[in-house]
């Protein structure tokens, strides 16, 4: 641990903080233009979050613990994953635990949290949101870790510091097969977790269609804005994690100081900006597949994390 | 309808089911059911309609005032059983043997005994708060559950509750409980000169302003002895092909809206807007209000045909565009299908029966102008097949509207095409000579864009006494569930969006 270390992990952590809703509200902005509409601005979840801060917050009857707790424990969990993994620089305070299977655990806490949650309403919406979602996540986690696992192949490791640094020792790394399977397996992963086009629609008002909003549609007040800042912030440490496990470049080192971090932060700041926009720009050329065919995404997906780690061990260079 | 193609017989109760029964053999179809309290006694009439050529019966059948009673024809038709039902609530009619004796219209607060439009009835009683839990069939079973939805609703609406009763996300049965928002609409009619009642007909359901306004301008225009000259029959069927063009093109992008591509949406929004100017244009009203009334059609100026061709190049282009989409496709094709069987036992209408091979089509089986369109059929019943029934009318319309532009607006004292100023060629005099002594009864029967609206009215001494309303969407409401066998939950929006049934033209 040094001080360049916990300086890193502070501003990672106010970075993807304050800057979440930005970033949702840019995507939004993409799409909104690209559909030849005007959108509200990219400042706009902002003011959602500032209006919805101002309200009373209702407390469905009969709900318990688990309902109150839920909306803090996904901002919690998803605060420690930008603390630790390596985005703006590859010295972590906590660098034990940036291992790939802690950040999986940890983003597992924040959805089961939503999906008891969403049980613990009683509502038929609340379960059918949670039974969706569990479908997803049952076949999304495992995807993620074999991607990730297919990574940590060349660099010997499972801590994403150490693959991040590996990375940038031999860019052909990720340019090799397994590299290209693991990326596909990543960003369909990104799409279903974060509830995007073509697995879930974020912006329908349609109840029945719902995945992750069904869940969260007995919030209200700021219970609602911690809710929403939360999936934010999970979009963009899931994109962070992307654009820097394939394109690590900028990222700061392990003694970098107050100007390496600086310059770290705005090179992965450009790179989830620029990986958002086509995603954004993607979603508007898609249509939400049948319920029924996202596990055969998700199947697909997997499939590509499974050849990415067996193409890992069979085709990856040895090590010197 | 020309009043000579009508043939009105009167039927004693005991007669009725074989009298109906016969009809039924022959080809019709029970198009409107309806009481009337004449003061004293009641009396209830069935209009069957065949075609083509046009043909219309009505049976009147008498009701004893202390013992109404009625033999139910649920069991030879199913639109018989709800219209029964309807009398049963309204007016107090007892359908005899009916398999679903329970209220349709009234809730269960409404007060016990007070059927509201019995000319009797007087001012409403307290609603009981307390009232008895509806009835929904309750499906038992491991992992069965329900899933309530509405009857408010996350978007822009109108209310209904629908109640889904799930295994895992497989929709084993819905039941939908409408006849929220009763409005008394056909109440409303009562008393009024002929000519008052076309505001009235134009907000029965707001997006059907022309079909159903004309529907009861062709009524009253029977009842009163009014004909149309061909030329304002034509101006009468461009404005509902303009009404139908801009309706379906809502609705196209409003499917791919339910599927999350938006962006045609977008897309089709801004052609409709365009299609609204155009009406405005074209009649002063953006809804196409104030165009037609008994015995008058003012039309403004005649669409532009260039403007036209461009906008229905673009729809197609839209259409096919969805289509493109292989997630649209396949979200879109064998999503809640309708059989030809089905929809025929159920009586559908309009496209939803024309999207599972059922040809039914008023312009077709009851023309009022010498332009008749085929009908447009698909045959696989799917939400594909309502989407392509969609686009395929929008083109048959805009070529109809074309030919009408072209043709002029027929006899009479119209000007020429697309020249300004009012195209009035009314036989307002008719209307007017002596509506005090104007007595009769008409049908009007028209297609429109939700499929075939009918109306029937009687006038005594120049006022209107009895006014009933069919809604195409009073046959197709009970399909919609029909069709959800084995659909998943989350396409229920889609399969509804692609039914778009009307919630105030069912509930009036």
């Amino acid at each position: 641990m040094n001080p360049g270390g916990i300086l890193g992990a502070a501003a990672q952590t106010a970075a993807v903080g304050l800057g979440a809703p930005g970033l949702v509200g840019g995507m939004r902005q993409v799409r909104a233009r690209m559909e030849g509409r005007a959108g509200p601005g990219v400042a706009q979840p902002y003011r959602d979050l500032r209006k919805l801060l101002g309200k009373q917050s209702i407390t469905p009857e009969g709900t318990t613990v688990v309902f109150a707790a839920a909306p803090a424990v996904i901002a919690a969990a998803t605060l420690v994953i930008a603390a630790t993994i390596p985005l703006a620089t590859t010295a972590s305070p906590l660098d034990g635990a940036a291992d790939l299977l802690a950040v999986v655990g940890l983003l597992l806490i924040g959805t089961v949290s939503l999906v008891l949650a969403g049980l613990d309403t009683g509502t038929p919406f609340g379960g059918m949101g949670a039974s969706r979602e569990t479908t997803i996540a049952a076949l999304v986690e495992p995807t993620v870790l074999l991607a990730v696992f297919a990574l940590s192949i060349p660099a010997g490791s499972s801590n994403l510091a150490v693959i991040v640094a590996d990375t940038l020792r031999r860019p052909s790394d990720v340019l090799s097969p397994a590299g290209a399977l693991a990326f596909a397996a990543i960003v369909v992963v990104i799409i279903a977790e974060t509830g995007r086009l073509p697995v879930d629609n974020p912006a329908t008002h349609l109840e029945l269609t719902m995945v992750h909003e069904a869940m969260v549609l007995e919030y209200s007040g700021p219970k609602l804005a911690v809710i929403e800042w939360g999936a934010a912030m999970r979009l963009t440490v899931l994109l962070g994690l992307l654009v820097n496990l394939f394109a690590p470049w900028g990222v700061a080192g392990r003694h970098a100081g107050l100007v390496g971090v600086a310059a770290g932060l705005a090179a992965v700041a450009v790179k989830v900006a620029v990986a958002a926009a086509a995603l954004a720009a993607g979603e508007v050329y898609l249509a939400k597949i049948r319920l029924f065919r996202v596990p055969e995404l998700l199947a697909g997906s997997f499939l590509l994390g499974l050849l990415a780690v067996t193409a890992s061990y069979f085709l990856a260079s040895p090590q010197a | 309808m020309s009043p000579d193609g009508r043939v009105s017989r009167r039927v004693a109760p005991a007669g009725l089911r074989s009298q109906a029964a016969d009809l039924l053999g022959e080809g019709y179809r029970l198009a409107l059911a309806a009481c009337h309290d004449d003061g004293g006694s009641l009396r209830a009439v069935y209009v069957f309609a065949g075609g083509p050529p046009s043909r219309l019966v009505e049976l009147h059948v008498p009701i004893e005032a202390d013992h109404p009673h009625l033999p139910s024809l649920a069991g030879i038709s199913f639109p018989a059983g709800r219209f029964e039902r309807e009398m049963h609530d309204l007016f107090g009619v007892v359908p005899d043997d009916h398999p679903l004796p329970r209220r349709l219209v009234r809730h269960p607060n409404w007060p016990a005994g007070w059927y509201p439009m019995r000319h009797d009835a007087g001012p409403p009683p307290p609603f009981d708060t307390t009232q008895e839990p509806y009835h929904f069939l309750h499906i038992d079973g491991p992992g069965v559950y329900e899933i309530p939805v509405g009857p408010v609703h996350a978007g822009l609406i109108e209310p209904g509750h629908f109640r889904f009763s799930v295994v895992g996300e497989t929709i084993l049965k819905l039941k939908i409980r409408l006849w929220f928002v009763h409005r008394g609409i056909e109440k409303l009619f009562e008393g009024r000169q002929p000519a008052d009642g076309v505001a009235l007909a134009e907000r029965i359901s707001g997006d059907t302003a022309i079909g159903h306004n004309l529907a009861y301008t062709q009524a009253a225009e029977d009842a009163l002895g009014i004909t149309v000259t061909p030329g304002d029959a034509r101006l009468r069927a461009m404005l509902l092909e303009l009404e139908r063009v801009y309706n379906h093109i809502t609705d196209l992008g409003a499917l791919a809206n339910d599927v999350g591509y938006s962006v045609l949406n977008g897309h089709a929004q801004h052609l409709r807007e365009q299609l609204l100017r155009l009406n405005r244009s074209v009649t002063g009203h953006r809804l196409l209000r104030g165009a037609i009334g008994p015995g008058t059609t003012h039309v403004r100026q005649l669409p532009d045909r260039r403007e036209l061709t461009r906008l229905g190049a673009d729809m197609a282009e839209l259409a096919e565009l969805v289509l493109a989409n292989s997630t649209v496709r396949d979200r879109f094709a064998r999503t809640a299908r309708l059989t030809a069987a089905q929809a025929g036992d159920l009586g559908c209408l309009g496209y939803v029966a024309r999207a599972s091979g059922v040809t039914v089509d008023a312009r077709h089986d009851h023309p009022t102008c010498d332009l008749r369109p085929e009908p447009v059929v698909h045959q696989t019943g799917d939400v594909l097949a309502r989407f392509l029934v969609r686009r395929d009318e929008i083109a048959a319309s805009l070529t109809l509207i074309d030919e009408i532009i072209e043709s002029g607006p027929g006899p009479g004292p119209g000007p020429a095409a697309g020249s300004p100023g009012a195209v009035t060629a009314g036989r307002l005099d008719g209307a007017r000579a002596a509506p005090e002594h104007r007595s009769g009864s008409g049908v009007g029967i028209v297609e429109g864009w939700r499929g075939t609206i009918v109306h029937r009215v009687e006038i005594t001494d120049g006022a209107i006494t009895r006014h009933k309303i069919v809604d195409p969407s009073w046959f197709n409401w009970p399909a919609l569930p029909v069709a959800l066998g084995d659909t998943i939950v989350p396409d229920f929006p889609l399969t509804n969006k692609s039914f778009n049934l009307s919630y105030a033209g069912n509930d009036l």
